[in-house]
């Protein structure tokens, strides 16, 4: 039963940071390989702030979400223009050199030791230092989450961005200015994937580097190609099969050093048949009806 | 209307358009035609800002529009297709049509997900307005459906009908009849003339089917090598020696 919740739990925040890269890749083409550095900025931010600082839980999770949301403002500013491979090439670069600060930045991150006795969440003076507390609390905040992006993708701002991960230029022979079109999605995607971190942080209680790596991105990134680029509910469940498939291999019997590698391996093999055979993934993007 | 001084536009070494000047008056359908090659996209992409000039000027109801980017220039009153057709091929044929009239308050990031109630009525009435713009290109049952889906033909007509949506004073056709068969070519026609005699719009098309230009142009410019050779009207134009020489080759 505990294992259970710990994977809901584990679900939801993975769900989040899947609705935070179908923002950005499914519905407004940005190529982000960068998540998991938005993931880190939020656990870290709001880790640091509620640990070493004693700022409330929520205010740090807060924190956490809008230093993502200007990291990727600022990463966005040069970078936006670039299309495809370009902005893929620059955001994991970002990744690496972010995940090189958490390992490397001893005074504040603790480097490699990582950052033990993160505070529990806690809600008007209730603390939220159990599983199914915590889970009824995830649920809440990936619900606000999919009802945001999912109001996006059905307003007319929602319906540019797609236009823009069409053809950009038919866009702009619209009228519309995809610059700051794509410079919302990624400052919203990262601030998602931020909240996602802070949870995390708040859940585990301790953070190290080896939570934010590159392997997290193409994680998200097979989910939501599996749930359908665009397509959210898609995404969240697609993220559920794949952390129970990840979870169930640990109790395959195979020895720790056999079983990690073998994860990574079956989930890269997934994205590469899916890059090949469903680049849009299984469950295409819902039309939207209008009466 | 639109009036382009001594234009000119080099890539590298080669220069696509040398010192081109033309006036379009309001209210006329006026063709570019020239070889392949002899510079017509390229004045295209560049007076609706998807290219920067080498030199010269572009003035668009007198107000000097070089330099400025493409969604500013849509703003002010010109819409555009394309030579190779840009639908929006995983949206559908009324997402496309949505995608074109301008100051929408829903595509304001918190108006869109707020959904105001001006939003929905001002979305309502687009609506109506790509349904009836569907009807006139023949397109109404296609409304559901994927652009991707459509044929090249039908896809051209969503691009024509996606532009209208944005109201424009002045459209720029680039081969609006290229692919498309007999039939619908002269629905075209007959709606572009109804532009501009019903709706008083301007309309410039670059077009290879010598048909079409002469049949419903009022004015044309011949373009070689990026150089204006000739300008006049159809009749004019296409008794020019020149003209003659480098495209009709007759």
């Amino acid at each position: 039963m505990e294992i259970a919740v710990h994977l809901l739990v584990l679900i939801t925040i993975y769900g989040i940071l899947a609705i935070s890269l179908n923002l950005m890749v499914g519905m407004a083409g940005l190529f982000n390989l960068g998540l998991a550095a938005f993931y880190g900025i939020g656990a870290y931010t709001s880790a640091i702030l509620s640990r070493n600082f004693g700022v409330p839980v929520g205010l740090s999770l807060l924190a956490g979400v809008a230093l993502s949301a200007l990291i990727g403002f600022i990463i966005g500013l040069p970078t936006v223009k670039l299309v495809g491979d370009y902005l893929a090439v620059v955001t994991m670069g970002l990744g690496e050199i972010t995940r090189a600060v958490f390992k490397n930045w001893v005074p504040v991150t603790r480097g490699p030791m990582g950052l033990p006795g993160i505070p529990h969440m806690s809600l008007f003076g209730f603390k939220l230092d159990t599983a199914p507390l915590f889970l009824a609390f995830s649920f809440v905040m990936i619900a606000i989450s999919f009802i945001f992006v999912e109001r996006i993708r059905l307003s007319p701002f929602g319906r540019v961005l797609r236009g823009v991960r069409e053809d950009e230029m038919g866009a702009q022979a619209l009228g519309k200015n995809t610059y700051w079109y794509k410079m919302i999605a990624l400052v919203v995607g990262s601030g998602l994937a931020g909240l996602a971190g802070g949870l995390f942080a708040h859940y585990m209680s301790f953070i190290d580097p080896s939570s934010f790596v590159m392997w997290l991105t193409f994680f998200i990134f097979l989910a939501i190609m599996m749930g359908g680029l665009g397509n959210n509910l898609g995404a969240v469940v697609a993220t559920g099969v794949l952390m129970v498939l990840r979870e169930g291999l640990r109790f395959a019997g195979l020895p720790p050093a056999v079983a990690a590698p073998l994860q990574q391996l079956i989930f890269g093999i997934l994205l590469i048949i899916m890059t090949i055979f469903a680049p849009r993934g299984l469950i295409p993007e819902q039309k939207p009806r209008y009466d | 209307m639109l009036r382009i001084e001594n234009l000119s536009k080099d890539f590298g070494g080669l220069r696509a358009v040398d010192h081109c000047s033309f006036e379009v008056p309001a209210g006329t359908i006026f063709g570019l035609i020239g070889p392949n090659g002899s510079g017509k996209s390229t004045i295209f992409n560049l007076v609706t800002g998807f290219l920067l000039p080498t030199e010269g000027e572009i003035y668009f109801k007198g107000e000097r529009i070089t330099g400025w980017p493409p969604y500013a220039i849509v703003r002010k009153g010109i819409a555009r297709t394309f030579q190779l057709v840009r639908v929006f091929r995983n949206m559908t044929v009324m997402e496309n049509m949505l995608m074109g009239p301008k100051h929408q308050a829903g595509e304001n990031f918190v108006a869109g997900v707020l959904n105001l109630p001006a939003v929905r009525r001002q979305e309502r009435e687009n609506v109506r307005k790509a349904r009836e713009l569907l009807a006139i290109m023949g397109l109404e049952r296609f409304e559901n459906e994927y652009a991707g889906n459509l044929s090249y033909a039908e896809q051209k007509l969503v691009e024509i009908a996606r532009a209208l949506m944005t109201d424009p004073d002045f459209l720029m056709l680039d081969e609006p009849a290229s692919g498309i068969n007999p039939t619908l070519v002269e629905n075209i026609l007959q709606h572009i003339r109804r532009l501009r005699d019903e709706h008083g719009k301007t309309i410039l098309l670059v077009e290879h089917d010598m048909n079409v230009v002469m049949n419903l142009c009022d004015w044309i410019v011949v373009l070689n090598y990026g150089q204006k050779i000739c300008e006049g009207t159809p009749e004019t134009v296409s008794c020019d020696p020149r003209v003659i020489d480098a495209y009709l080759g007759v």
